[in-house]
């Protein structure tokens, strides 16, 4: 039996079910400090003043810092993805300096003996602001009369793509349907707050940090604050889960850097979630104006998109490269003549914008799957006849798309078959039917999404065509010990997703070894001395690869030695199941024996180099294309606006399959999230650019109250663009869902007259929409 | 300072405490015991759920001075002194109910609670019983299915064997 494709509990579990965590807040290291940062309360203002020294004098405390402090050395917080040749990237202090541009920005800070004398010690500290006017709309942001957020003014870049005819897919088009989309600011929300302790010696630099990107880190931190490279460690330990939010590099870890830098005793400092709210970066934040052109039968001919991404105010790691994510899978599953995408960047007075889970591919999918329904109503079709008659036929792969991807493999017909089985499609149809003949005040909606996003980032060619800072290969060590045993030393860096049980199963397979024989090891750079880490949905896809073809080297050298040690040729040498096998005969060694001989090294091949262990990075030869068809059935109480989920149906096919439990556990977290922004979720900053959601309170999260138990399902269709088969799934269920839902409530209410109801979709929004539609008669 | 006596996951502590500190920051600061987290500041999350004196409670809402005389159970003292997991670990651990593991521990502590007051649970009561513990990552159904796998090995019932992994 195989251990790819096999359910195994996780390895990981033993140390989080018990307690034994390595979060970042419970390192304690002797003389220890603490940071507490003062955040601007202003969404816009001149600093004038700073005055520390009261709160030098208060107990405990062991330094003070304003931005002036560290104005020499913090340097600017990296964008590395310059979009545009037209992109603007201001300057972004890590400590404001002389203005602030958003809430929470971090304008000073203590450094003192526990984290309550440090929190203590900020009323004493003193700044003067001079407010300067809050920039909030991103249409008015782009007016002449603006106040602008930088001297450079609020646009921070324009960015278009086009592929085939536009016009001729408009111009005398039978139908067009346009509508705008808002997608809500969110946040993401990681139930571990973010967590920074930096320790040096004098001469080289440690720092722990509750982050998805590690050796990114690493190499962001040394050219921003100038620490060079190898005098700095990297460590993300147990890090309690991410969805984007901790692939960045915050003012927070480079601030904690330099602190310990200055003062030379380890320091720590740990959020508090309305600390996070307000600047963890957050997501989404776009108006998307979405038209489609399309024959009376269905069949579409293009789709334009015009899109304005609010970036906050600065460009962070990725920011204005999420909508650029979305600009390829704005045609999703399905065939047309043209496309047209313009994106334009706009600065506000607010948080920053960066990946959240799915960056960019939720928001394409989104209003490509909202406007195929708008389409449908517009013709009088069935919303999955006319996606039918629109997809690309399972014998039509690989095929590239208007948008100029190639999908390599899908079958969208088997998807979507098996969901509306497992759903009851026509029975629900009836349902419907019934309830809107009855005029029942509770309808019943049916949304579908029928999904594929592009993930598994990426080629690096490809992301360097399109201004990325970096490549998207991967990196594994496989490292045979003299007992038999192996160490998996990944790149990628999980933190929650499962990788030392997955990467276990793909070196046990490989290698022919138990899979309790194999630990993996991660998220140190001084250990893990080559990656790039975790987010787009990459770590199988990439990392995972990698291990496989390290474990290839190792088989390959081991080979070597058997065919030494058995005095057999090495092409006469097979390898099954863990032993060597001269064939035709019963010789054999396994790969235990051999590990120990190249250990002893006693009696090897002439000019054998005594180590199995390999190196190998990989670069993929394409981006991973999961799809999949959802299904959400919502009651809708049309005197109430109450809505409840009654059943969704997630078919995915994300490939071959490492392990289904721990695909299944990534499709229902990311269902979650993707029905938290249909229904629950928004960040609202008031009229003076004051974030009003800063707690868990007010940024509502779903608690498993709000949710529903989901039916899930897979059809398999491997990859051909990597020999694993496999297909990224961190994210599918995010991009999916929120059409899904959303669909299912307009469905519910279209005979009301209702043809959109913006995110999150609570009581009070259905209330109101179908109050405005039908003049108060409800 | 205030003087208090707890005891914590069976040992006793006698420790000077100022009026002010969270049981939560007593528990993870003072006393090393990190295996209870804290996820929010407002006591929504329910990441340093703890039991005391075989009640759940948020010990990010409780002061040290509260728990004087008391008796706390974290995460880090529930399994037995043999090193064999409660029922609910194993459950969480056998059904996939945790991926990054930060909630876990409240997790686990308000299902057990939840079970001393209602031991067979319908999908809906653990559903509402389980509202003030969030988690990101699951979508919590294999939470809710732990909670009633839990329930069964609690109640005796003998839970579906899964010879996969042992626990350890």
């Amino acid at each position: 039996m195989t251990e790819v494709g096999r359910a195994r509990r996780r390895k990981e579990d033993a140390r989080l079910v018990t307690g034994r965590t390595r979060w970042t807040d419970n390192i304690q290291m002797p003389g220890m400090l603490y940071v507490a940062f003062l955040r601007s309360p202003m969404a816009h203002a001149r600093i004038t003043r700073v005055d520390t020294s009261a709160a030098r004098g208060r107990p405990g405390v062991v330094a003070v810092y304003s931005g002036r402090d560290f104005a020499a050395e913090q340097g600017s917080l990296p964008c590395a993805w310059p979009v545009s040749e037209d992109v603007v990237i201001p300057d972004h202090p890590p400590m404001a300096v002389s203005e602030v541009r958003y809430v929470g920005e971090a304008v000073a800070c203590v450094v003192a003996t526990d984290r309550y004398k440090a929190a203590d010690a900020l009323d004493a500290i003193e700044v003067d602001y001079e407010p300067l006017p809050a920039v909030l709309d991103m249409r008015e942001a782009l007016t002449e009369d603006s106040p602008k957020v930088h001297e450079s003014g609020n646009k921070a870049f324009t960015w278009t793509f086009s592929g085939g005819d536009i016009d001729a897919a408009f111009t005398g088009a039978p139908v067009v349907v346009e509508r705008e989309y808002v997608q809500q600011r969110l946040i993401p929300t990681a139930m571990e707050p973010r967590a920074v302790v930096a320790s040096t010696d004098g001469e080289t630099f440690t720092i722990y940090s509750a982050t998805q990107i590690p050796h990114v880190l690493r190499v962001m931190l040394a050219v921003t604050t100038g620490i060079p490279e190898h005098k700095l460690r990297v460590i993300a330990p147990d890090v309690g889960g991410g969805f984007g939010s901790k692939l960045q590099v915050t003012a927070e870890e480079v601030l904690t850097l330099l602190i310990t830098r200055r003062l030379g005793k380890p320091v720590k400092w740990t959020e508090s979630r309305s600390e996070g709210n307000l600047t963890v970066h957050h997501g989404r934040d776009q108006i998307q104006r979405i038209s489609v052109a399309a024959e009376r039968d269905g069949r579409l001919r293009g789709i334009k998109v015009d899109l304005l991404a609010d970036m906050g105010a600065y460009l962070m790691l990725v920011t204005p490269g999420v909508p650029l994510l979305g600009a390829f899978m704005y045609n999703g599953i399905y065939k047309m003549d043209a496309y047209h995408f313009a994106c334009t960047g706009v600065f506000t007075t607010k948080m920053p914008t960066d990946a959240y889970r799915g960056a960019g591919r939720p928001e394409a999918t989104y209003a490509l799957e909202r406007v195929m329904d708008e389409l449908a109503a517009e013709l009088g079709m069935d919303p999955m006849e006319i996606r039918r008659r629109n997809w690309i036929r399972h014998e039509e792969f690989p095929y590239t798309t208007i948008a100029g991807l190639t999908y390599d493999s899908g079958n969208y017909e088997a998807a979507t078959d098996r969901a509306m089985t497992l759903f009851g499609y026509d029975k629900l149809r009836a349902e419907q039917a019934d309830r809107r003949e009855r005029r029942d005040p509770v309808q019943l909606g049916i949304g579908i999404s029928t999904y594929t996003e592009m993930c598994g980032l990426a080629p690096s060619r490809v992301l360097g065509s399109l201004a990325y800072g970096a490549g998207g290969w991967e990196h594994a060590n496989v490292r045979m010990l003299p007992t038999g045993k192996v160490e998996v030393v990944t790149g990628s860096s999980p933190h929650g997703q499962g990788h030392v049980t997955a990467w276990s199963q793909i070196a046990a397979d490989a290698l022919g070894v138990p899979f309790e024989d194999v630990s993996v090891i991660h998220g140190d750079t001084a250990i893990a001395t080559k990656g790039m880490d975790t987010y787009g949905s990459r770590s199988l896809v990439v990392g995972g690869m990698a291990v496989l073809q390290a474990c290839e080297k190792v088989k390959e050298k081991a080979r070597q030695v058997a065919a030494h040690m058995l005095e057999a040729s090495a092409d006469d040498v097979e390898f099954d199941q863990g032993s060597f096998r001269v064939r035709g005969t019963g010789a054999a060694k396994t790969i235990q024996e051999i590990a120990f001989a190249v250990f002893a090294a006693h009696d090897l091949p002439d000019g054998f180099e005594p180590r199995l262990d390999a190196d190998a990075t990989f670069d993929p030869e394409n981006f991973s294309f999961p799809h999949g068809t959802h299904l959400c059935a919502i009651e809708v109480d049309t005197e109430t606006g109450q809505s409840r989920i009654r059943s969704y149906v997630a078919v995915d096919d994300v490939g071959k399959v490492v392990n289904p439990l721990i695909v299944e556990g990534q499709v229902h977290g990311g269902l979650a999230q993707g029905i938290a922004q249909a229904l629950y979720e928004e960040a609202v900053y008031d009229s003076e650019g004051n974030l009003l959601t800063t707690t868990m309170a007010d940024y509502l999260i779903p608690s498993a109250a709000d949710l529903p138990d989901f039916v899930t399902d897979r059809t398999e269709t491997p990859a051909t663009s990597n020999p694993l088969g496999v297909k990224g799934v961190g994210e599918a269920g995010t991009i999916a869902s929120t059409p899904a839902v959303v669909n299912a409530i307009v469905d519910a209410l279209r005979p009301h007259g209702v043809h959109d109801v913006r995110m999150p979709c609570t009581p009070e929004r259905i209330w109101r929409t179908l109050q405005s539609v039908n003049g108060g008669a409800a | 300072m205030p003087r208090i006596t707890v005891t914590v996951d069976g040992i006793q502590y006698e420790e000077e405490v100022e009026p002010r500190l969270l049981l939560v920051h007593f528990l993870r600061d003072r006393l090393g015991k990190t295996g209870t987290p804290i996820g929010c500041d407002t006591t929504n999350c329910g990441a340093c759920t703890v039991m005391l004196d075989g009640k759940s409670v948020k010990s990010c809402s409780v002061l040290a001075v509260q728990a004087d005389g008391c008796d706390v159970l974290t995460i880090e003292g529930l399994a037995g002194a043999d090193g064999q997991w409660h029922p609910m670990q194993t459950a969480f651990h056998e059904e996939h109910a945790l991926q990054c593991g930060f909630c876990t521990p409240g997790m686990i502590m308000s299902a057990i609670d939840l079970l001393a007051e209602n031991p067979d649970p319908s999908e809906e009561a653990i559903r509402e019983g389980l509202e003030g513990n969030l988690c990101r990552c699951t979508g919590y159904c294999n939470i809710v299915r732990a909670v009633r796998r839990g329930a069964q090995a609690m109640s005796g019932q003998s839970a579906a064997a899964n010879q996969e992994v042992p626990a350890s």
